[in-house]
């Protein structure tokens, strides 16, 4: 009787602890409503206040549809698609350029040509309308051009005597740089997100695109050891040893880049959209105000391409919800929305950059996209970008850190692409 | 008229028996197990000799050993062999030196003896990712606190980018995982420390021998047994180092603290290419699987060693 009593015991604690997981397991739908997971990043771009906020108008206006937002950072966010793809944890996903051919060869998120409309080609910006795009399919919404700006310390630069045209070449911003040292305005005038991370390559292609040079060859090889892309990396390293270059930049993301700018240590650096904002709220800088925005330096011949770092929503395949998931995208990135935040990410649409109404809002930052948008360096749009960007970005660092030439360290990542 | 009592059945006899019982309490524990580390074992072995890119598309042509193979032909596989090994070696030696000092410590009668034990393990009670985060914060070359420290107490006239050479990344990293894991070492050594018998180290000094003499005639022999099992159990660990490595460097600079598991995760994951990553899996799990056989051996030795 005993025995059968805590049988009995076991047993209803075994069956309740069951239903309890497989209840916790099971998504709760008391109602028609629908709760759609959406991963974006928290880093440049939309703030998160931002995004929680189109959501909730957006939700004020749909009842029938929650959107929960999960945030992570860049560096974790390709990670995060691929390991919650199988199991079809999110509805919506912000991708970056560099991954719809990834993506779409391996079937992480589904094609939406068909949802476009071709009005769109011409309603977009260049920059924008092309980033989800692959093999002449599209998998996702463009969520706004993005592309590295140069950003000073306006203070620092006066103080020497400069101005905003000597900031017009690296030539001229290095000879600006030289002066600020001298004059102990800025230990290391310079400071870059130069981190093993896909931030290195971001800085190392608008720089190699200033240099005249690019990513690939004309087959789509990497080939970033030819001449150009040597002196490039060269340039690099030799603003590490001429003091100009803070040499923490190795372990700096772009986060660490805009602090160095925010905490008035360091005189410029390259770094996306959001940073004009942040750079220059005054709770988190000292020298709010004094940070200015210019497109990216031109190089020796004379060009000046930004790198294309433009965003896209996309919808993943085992979503159950691919209708409710796109009315959100094309919510999110529609004009209206992104007309009420242009600080935080340009829009998408050409007529936002003629309202006064918008770009009233930032007119520094559209002065300088006029220009940094018209040109972009493209990174590979190949499947297996990743692992040639993970070379590349090991190669770059090892000459950085003097331990390989250069050329011996880009020679090495092109034969670990080619494999 | 009596009634005869009914045969229980075969089934009846199962369902109140002590197997049943026994079963019902294991089943839970049993899915948990299967689905969390035998089915991705046996998937990961499936992976292991398929050519599969991606989870999205796990079926692939049979490949044989191909991708181990392609993953034991590349130099950053070999690299990054290397890299875990001076991890392992060096981390090991480390904990264990630092840990034998501070069982030695723990194991003293002195006074607030408890509270020393109480600060010793915090280290230990911090999630890893999170020790990797704030080590990371530490070593800032801009905002880190031991720059900060040496340079105002003189030691530093400027900052120093700790995280900045691959060989100096590495040993931060260590640093960082020593920390950590020095209160477990510790402890566990604490315990072998205290069952030596007092009337050793008593006869020791009837006989005068000196501190180091007795470390070295009582202690260091009647403790092999348990520092062998701890050096064993930190060597499988410090051999699987991923999560500090995430927080703290990502494997860079210049590929410096990319160790195997660090490899494996991006090769599986970032370069979406499962087949060669669950190759690499493989190796690791062979590897780990050599070390518990010894360490096993070993545990069965200091047990008999106790009879």
């Amino acid at each position: 009787m005993k025995n059968r009593t805590i049988r009995a015991i076991v047993a209803g604690l075994t069956a309740t602890v069951m239903a309890v997981a497989m209840a916790a397991c099971t998504p709760k739908e008391s109602d028609d409503t629908i709760t759609l997971n959406a991963l974006f990043m928290q880093q440049a771009g939309y703030s998160q206040e931002q995004i929680d906020e189109m959501l909730r108008a957006y939700e004020a206006d749909n009842p029938g549809i929650k959107v929960k937002a999960t945030y992570v950072s860049y560096e974790a966010l390709h990670d995060k698609i691929v390991t919650s793809a199988p199991a079809g944890t999110y509805d919506i996903v912000l991708l970056d350029v560099i991954w719809p051919a990834e993506f779409a060869t391996t079937n992480i998120v589904i094609d939406v040509t068909d949802r476009y409309d071709p009005a769109w080609e011409q309603d977009m910006l260049g920059g924008a309308y092309g980033t989800a795009f692959y093999d002449g399919k599209a998998y996702g919404m463009p969520w706004g051009p993005s592309t590295k700006f140069f950003y000073y310390n306006e203070e620092m630069v006066n103080a020497v005597g400069a101005t905003e045209a000597d900031l017009a070449t690296w030539d001229g911003v290095l000879a600006v740089a030289k002066k600020i040292k001298e004059a102990g305005l800025a230990e290391y005038p310079l400071a870059w997100s130069w981190m093993q991370a896909e931030a290195v390559i971001c800085d190392y292609g608008q720089l190699l695109g200033a240099f005249g040079g690019d990513f690939t060859d004309a087959d789509g090889n990497l080939a970033v050891n030819n001449a150009v892309g040597v002196s490039t990396l060269a340039w690099m390293k030799q603003t590490i040893d001429d003091g100009l270059t803070n040499p923490a930049s190795t372990t700096f993301l772009e986060d660490d880049v805009q602090k160095a700018l925010a905490q008035g240590e360091t005189a410029f650096g390259l770094n996306w959209e959001s940073t004009l904002v942040d750079a220059n709220d005054p709770d988190q800088s000292v020298v709010a105000g004094k940070i200015k925005i210019l497109p990216t330096p031109a190089g020796p011949t004379g060009l000046r391409p930004g790198i294309n770092g433009a965003m896209a929503l996309s919808i993943p395949t085992n979503s159950k919800n691919v209708d409710a998931a796109w009315d959100v995208i094309l919510y999110l990135t529609g004009k209206d929305n992104q007309d009420k935040y242009p600080t935080g990410w340009p829009p998408n649409w050409v007529s936002s950059y003629s309202d006064p109404a918008v770009t009233g809002q930032a007119p520094e930052l559209f002065a300088a996209a006029e220009i940094g948008y018209a040109d972009t360096i493209l990174r590979p749009t190949v499947p297996n970008y990743n692992s040639a960007s993970d070379a590349l970005q090991a190669a770059i660092q090892a000459a950085l850190v003097g331990s390989k030439t250069p050329q011996q360290a880009l020679d090495e990542a092109v034969a670990a692409a080619a494999q | 008229m009596s009634k005869t009592p009914a045969v229980p059945t075969r089934k009846r006899r199962w369902r109140h028996s002590q197997g049943f019982f026994a079963a019902c309490l294991l089943a839970p524990a049993i899915l948990v197990v299967f689905g969390i580390i035998i089915y991705p074992i046996i998937q990961t072995g499936v992976y292991a000799f398929t050519d599969v890119r991606s989870a999205m598309h796990p079926k692939g042509p049979f490949v044989g050993f191909g991708n181990f193979s392609k993953a034991m032909t590349s130099n950053r596989f070999w690299s990054s062999m290397g890299r875990t090994l001076y991890f392992t070696i060096v981390s090991t030696a480390a904990e264990l030196v630092i840990g034998l000092g501070i069982a030695g410590l723990l194991n003293a009668k002195i006074r607030g003896r408890w509270l020393l034990r109480t600060v010793v393990v915090i280290p230990w009670a911090i999630p890893t990712i999170v020790n990797g985060a704030l080590w990371k914060g530490i070593f800032h070359a801009q905002y880190g606190s031991l720059n900060a420290l040496l340079t105002q107490l003189g030691i530093l006239n400027s900052y120093k980018v700790w995280l900045g050479t691959p060989w100096g990344a590495m040993n931060m990293v260590i640093i960082a995982d020593v920390w950590k894991t020095v209160p477990l070492v510790a402890f566990l050594l604490l315990a072998g420390l205290a069952s030596i018998p007092e009337e050793l180290y008593e006869a020791a000094k009837i006989d005068r021998a000196g501190r180091w003499k007795t470390f070295w005639s009582i202690t260091v022999p009647l403790m092999l047994p348990a520092i062998s099992i701890v050096m064993i159990l930190r060597v499988i660990e410090a051999f699987k180092v991923f999560d500090v490595i995430y927080a703290m460097t990502r494997g860079g600079p210049a590929d410096g603290t990319k160790t195997i598991a660090y490899y494996t995760y991006t090769t599986a994951f970032s370069d979406q290419n499962y087949g060669i990553g669950s190759a690499l899996a493989y190796i690791i799990v062979i590897v780990i699987a050599l070390l518990s056989a010894i360490y096993l051996r070993a545990l069965r030795r200091s047990e008999m060693s106790l009879i």
